[in-house]
């Protein structure tokens, strides 16, 4: 019987032209980096709208040189108005949910790494996942648009709540052709990454080489298999919820607008409508959605601690158990962002339990991660540094859940800046941090390069010390009440915590033009480090049985096969202290799993 | 009389060929004794997993759309029932016939692949029947829409004819890319290199376009 | 530089306890007759995860220090019970925790929202738009005239639509923009938004709930302290967000006749 792996994915040949090879190319590794460009396009992006916030939080009247250029009515001399506020945060976290959170650690490395880990040549299906990338390209584009139109970006939040979201213009600047753009935009989005769970899930299940089981895969894989069954139930809901939005803006319709409201004197025309229609659609999205930017995370970052300890994982399974469990109790929980908001009591008591419980599969997480380092022969480079400063960000993102995930404590922090502080604890800066470990893990595999461990460790001190500085006293300011989304605090009781907004404003800029370090450095690197052998690291998985960077193929037309478990650490044989997957060696060591 | 107690009967998922110790693991890719050489290869074809990963995304969304269609006439007193146009009714019997012409088609193509494969056996007839059947569908959807279009009910008039149009669309808009994928296979069914899953993939979307149709049916008879 | 991570972690998890310790900031003192049970929830969950925050990262950072670098002649190990006991503890420590806290907090919760207001509670009616709060008290009659929204008039200072010609229920209607409420007195809030999604924030209250633009909801609460607190929205609502808050008076029932009087009288 043939190898099926070589003959249902790809039948394309090594491509020639420049355009296949570098644009329109239906090579997986191109396209995840294509990915990667795209998200650190987006992460700059983000970044320097999140400069432009904090300085205005600190300093509500400085005139931010250039500002001006930013929006044509936004800021008259400079200074940022309350309505340029508001759009410039809604951008910046519209960029970094989706285009950087969804698309670097999951589109980015999962499609470079996810046909390699199963020994396969390609996707299964490499024009659908051509057209992931430069459908999710096309939706960054209609995102960036909004900046050019009309009255500028929607001011909405992210999460574009009805019905100031659905009324139109009258609502605010940026209301009318503003939320169109970005409904149109996310929807294209939801296509794209609908593209690319088509060809994640069918590579897991249907091409791996011989030998290799499922349980055999690496974590990172199965972090990558369960985040993309999570995208394709939680995008498929967010995309009609953006078409309903749509057709309330330009067909009149009334899904979410209900009767009788009334702004700026003028009756609305819309009538019937529920507005917490859309926070349900949205939120039932909205919370897998937190998990797909964690999970793969999670798997990198396990991934990359086992190759520097030196030894596997506690438990492999119960690791992969409790991603599934995250998974699948994702999806029960969100109405803890809907504990005050209007719906019933009791329905916010029923939430809280399961989002209680969550708590559980995220601590036997982190304890199999401690547990795991006992005993462990620790490496510390950047990579091992960033997936450490991942433990301790995550311990205290998912500490800081205890409190919300209460309805009673939700009535004091809901809408605060601890809930701010909860989500960049565990979005912003431990899903970060596991974007930058794996960069510095597999950057040598990708481009064939290494990178600058000097420049790299500079990197994690100060974005590890920054990131504390500036997230950590945002939960003070929510116990003391601290209203967020707000572009300046006039409220008497709120005066006194303004010099910590300028403390939180100085850290941050500090922490961004640390950055800039690792810009320097990843450029640099791409085309003047030096050259990387196929195994810096010493690792056990299938990626470090090829080249680096691999051949287009992804093995030079070798057949893979899988003799071991991913993580044959701490054992002895003829290349070290590891077994890789592929070689034949049988070795005796207390780790196998069956 | 002594009793015999009989074994249960083990039915083996695949029968290993002679002399294999069999395999284990999920998707059998394991060997039971370890040695990996022996190891059959058992081949699942992505396009029939990759499928299943698109109806299950198309079938979310209905169930979002659906929902919002709960929720939506829960929330106000502007409910209005409206009359289904009839012609719904024939269309359904149009798609449901397509699924039957489809199953011909497979049969028929089955006969093809397996023999000499001449074409004066014609095995895309029933191919073109089946689009025929989609396309008259669509164009039946089409006249249900001129029909409520008539009696003063647009998209906006209200919400019950709001869910109508946007239901029966959003289904449109997914037979017409089942058509699509339909030419697909029939200009790989031409030059002879059709894939048994190819068509089985291709199917189960038909199929389920048919399914959904009825769903949505129920759907709006019951609620709209 | 293991040990560098490990004691940069150990400051850093100090550092950020300190503040919690010294209570440097902290919710507003309690003034209402429910918060009790908020605030000990709050209190209890501090401490579960205080404890569980600095325990968590202490123990990262000693493993950190102890199990890096690569010790020549040393075998990795395993942490002893392997998975089976954290993963045990986890279930039992971690379970038992979560759900007591979840059990106690339906009381807490409930407080608020399974209850119901007294008979002889105060009705005030707040209504919530682009950028403002104004509230309607009932008048002499104790009855609140219907709301038209097809009269409703910022130009004309008609916040809630009355019309006090067609409806003789709304000829005594009072209409503020701050809100005042007698001490130790149960209040029944009617919110209500006029355009889009806002919220009723009082810390001090503790009292935390969105007005959602079709529904109208109750709560009902009671104030012991007299004083002056701050109502701001929590919901975004536009541009002018940030600026939407309005005064709330705790005054002694005569401060209280007093203000209802004067406005009264300048309706």
């Amino acid at each position: 019987m043939h190898d099926t792996s070589a003959h249902a994915a790809a039948h394309h040949g090594p491509p020639t032209t420049f355009i296949r090879k570098h644009v329109f190319s239906l090579d997986h590794k191109v396209i995840g980096k294509q990915y990667y460009g795209l998200g650190l396009a987006a992460v700059l992006i983000g970044m320097v709208l999140s400069w432009l916030m904090r300085i205005h939080l600190g300093w509500t009247n400085y005139a931010i040189p250039g500002l001006h250029l930013l929006s044509k009515t936004g800021a008259p001399g400079d200074v940022m108005t309350p309505e340029l506020y508001l759009q410039l945060m809604t951008m910046h976290a519209t960029f970094m949910v989706f285009f950087v959170l969804t698309v670097a650690p999951f589109a980015a490395f999962g499609n470079f790494f996810i046909p390699i880990h199963t020994g396969a040549e390609d996707m299964p299906f490499p024009h659908f996942n051509m057209m992931s990338f430069w459908t999710t390209f096309v939706a960054f584009c209609v995102m960036l648009l909004s900046f050019f139109v009309g009255d500028g970006p929607t001011l909405g939040g992210w999460t574009q709540y009805a019905p100031l979201s659905a009324v139109g213009s009258v609502a605010g600047p940026g209301q009318g052709a503003g939320v169109v753009i970005w409904a149109t935009s996310i929807a294209i989005f939801c296509v794209g990454q609908l593209f690319g769970s088509l060809n994640f899930i069918p590579n897991i299940l249907d091409l791996r080489c011989k030998g290799l089981s499922m349980w055999r895969l690496p974590l990172p894989t199965w972090a990558w298999f369960i985040t993309s069954c999570m995208g394709l139930t939680s995008f498929s809901v967010l995309m009609p919820a953006c078409i309903l939005l749509i057709l309330d803006h330009v067909a009149g319709t009334s899904f979410f607008v209900a009767s009788n409201l009334v702004i700026n004197d003028q009756l609305q025309p819309h009538s019937g409508g529920s507005t917490l229609l859309w926070q349900h659609l949205f939120w039932f999205f909205g919370h897998p959605e937190v998990y797909i930017a964690i999970v793969p995370g999670m798997g990198i970052v396990s991934h990359v601690l086992i190759t520097n300890m030196r030894k596997p994982m506690l438990s492999h399974r119960v690791l992969v158990y409790s991603f599934g469990a995250l998974a699948v109790l994702s999806y029960m929980v969100y109405g803890h962002h809907m504990f005050v908001s209007g719906m019933n009591p009791v329905s916010s008591i029923v939430f809280s339990f399961p989002t209680l419980l969550i708590t559980i599969p995220s601590t036997i997480i982190v304890l199999i991660w401690i547990g795991s380092l006992y005993g462990a022969k620790l490496r510390i480079n950047s990579a091992s540094l960033f997936a450490l400063g991942f433990v301790s960000l995550f311990i205290t993102g998912g500490v800081s859940g205890f409190f919300l995930a209460q309805p009673s404590i939700q009535i004091l922090l809901h809408a605060t800046y601890f809930v701010v502080a909860h989500f960049h604890f565990t979005m912003a800066i431990a899903a970060i941090f596991g974007i930058f470990s794996g960069t510095y893990f597999w950057f040598p595999k990708m481009w064939g390069r290494m990178m600058n461990e000097t420049l790299g460790r500079i990197h994690f001190w100060c974005s590890f010390v920054g990131v504390y500085c500036i997230f950590m006293p945002m939960h003070y300011l929510g116990l003391a009440g601290n209203v967020r989304r707000y572009s300046s605090f006039p409220a008497d009781y709120m005066a006194p915590l303004i010099g910590v907004h300028q403390f939180i404003t100085i850290a941050a800029l500090f922490t961004g033009a640390a950055q800039l370090i690792f810009l320097y450095n990843f450029v640099h690197s791409r085309f003047w480090g030096e050259p990387a052998p196929d195994n810096p690291w010493q690792g056990t998985s299938l990626e470090w049985s090829t080249t680096s960077p691999p051949p287009w193929d992804n093995f030079g037309g070798r057949h893979m096969v899988v003799y071991h478990d991913p993580y044959q650490y701490g054992v002895q044989s003829s290349t070290g202290d590891y077994v890789m997957q592929d070689s034949p060696e049988q070795v005796k060591t207390e780790n196998e799993e069956p | 009389m002594a009793t015999t107690v009989v074994p249960p009967k083990v039915k083996p998922r695949r029968a290993p060929e002679p002399g294999h110790p069999g395999n284990g693991g999920f998707r059998n890719l394991v060997p039971t004794d370890g040695k990996l050489p022996a190891v059959q290869d058992y081949a699942p074809v992505p396009s029939k997993t990759g499928i299943w990963v698109v109806i299950a995304a198309i079938a979310m969304s209905f169930a979002a759309f659906t929902s919002a269609l709960v929720v939506r006439q829960g929330a106000s007193t502007d409910w209005h029932h409206l009359v289904l146009p009839p012609i719904l009714f024939w269309n359904t019997l149009v798609l449901l016939a397509s699924g039957v012409t489809l199953e011909i088609a497979r049969r028929r193509i089955a006969v093809f692949m397996g023999g000499p494969r001449t074409f004066d056996l014609n095995p895309a007839r029933w191919l073109y029947v089946t689009a025929f059947l989609g396309v008259v569908f669509v164009a039946g959807q089409y006249a249900a829409w001129l029909q409520l279009r008539s009696a003063g009910l647009y998209l906006a008039t209200n919400p019950n004819s709001s869910f109508f149009y946007l239901l029966t669309a959003i289904h449109a808009l997914h037979v017409l890319g089942g058509l699509v994928g339909l030419t697909y296979v029939t200009r790989k069914l031409h030059r002879n290199v059709l894939r048994r899953s190819t068509l089985d993939s291709f199917s189960y979307y038909w199929h389920f376009m048919g399914i959904l149709w009825v769903y949505l049916l129920l759907l709006l008879w019951m609620k709209i | 530089m293991a040990k560098f991570f490990a004691i940069t972690l150990l400051v850093i998890a100090i550092l950020s306890a300190i503040p919690i310790v010294r209570n440097t900031w902290h919710p507003m003192e309690d003034i209402s007759t429910h918060g009790q049970a908020i605030d000990k929830q709050l209190d209890d969950t501090m401490w579960e995860a205080g404890l569980s925050f600095l325990a968590s990262q202490i123990l990262l950072a000693w493993f950190i220090w102890r199990f890096s670098g690569n010790r020549p002649g040393e075998k990795t190990k395993s942490f002893p019970g392997g998975a089976t006991g954290l993963v045990a503890g986890a279930i039992i420590l971690v379970g038992v925790e979560v759900f007591a806290l979840g059990i106690f907090g339906v009381k807490a919760w409930g407080n608020i929202y399974f209850t119901q207001p007294g008979a002889d509670a105060l009705p005030v009616q707040v209504q919530a738009g682009q950028f403002a709060f104004y509230f309607r008290y009932p008048g002499p009659d104790g009855k609140f005239g219907p709301l038209h929204a097809d009269k409703i008039s910022e130009a004309n200072q008609n916040f809630f639509g009355l019309d006090p010609v067609a409806d003789p229920d709304a000829k005594d209607d009072i209409v503020t923009a701050e809100m005042a409420i007698p001490v130790n007195k149960e209040i029944r809030l009617l919110m209500h938004a006029k355009d889009v999604s806002h919220s009723f924030y009082v810390p001090a209250l503790r009292i935390h709930q969105d007005f959602v633009p079709g529904l109208y909801l109750q709560l009902h609460f009671t104030a012991t302290k007299i004083g002056r607190y701050e109502i701001v929205c929590s919901q975004l609502c536009g541009l002018g967000h940030y600026n939407m808050k309005a005064y709330l008076d705790v005054l002694s029932q005569q401060d209280y006749d007093d203000w209802l009087k004067k406005e009264a009288a300048m309706q």
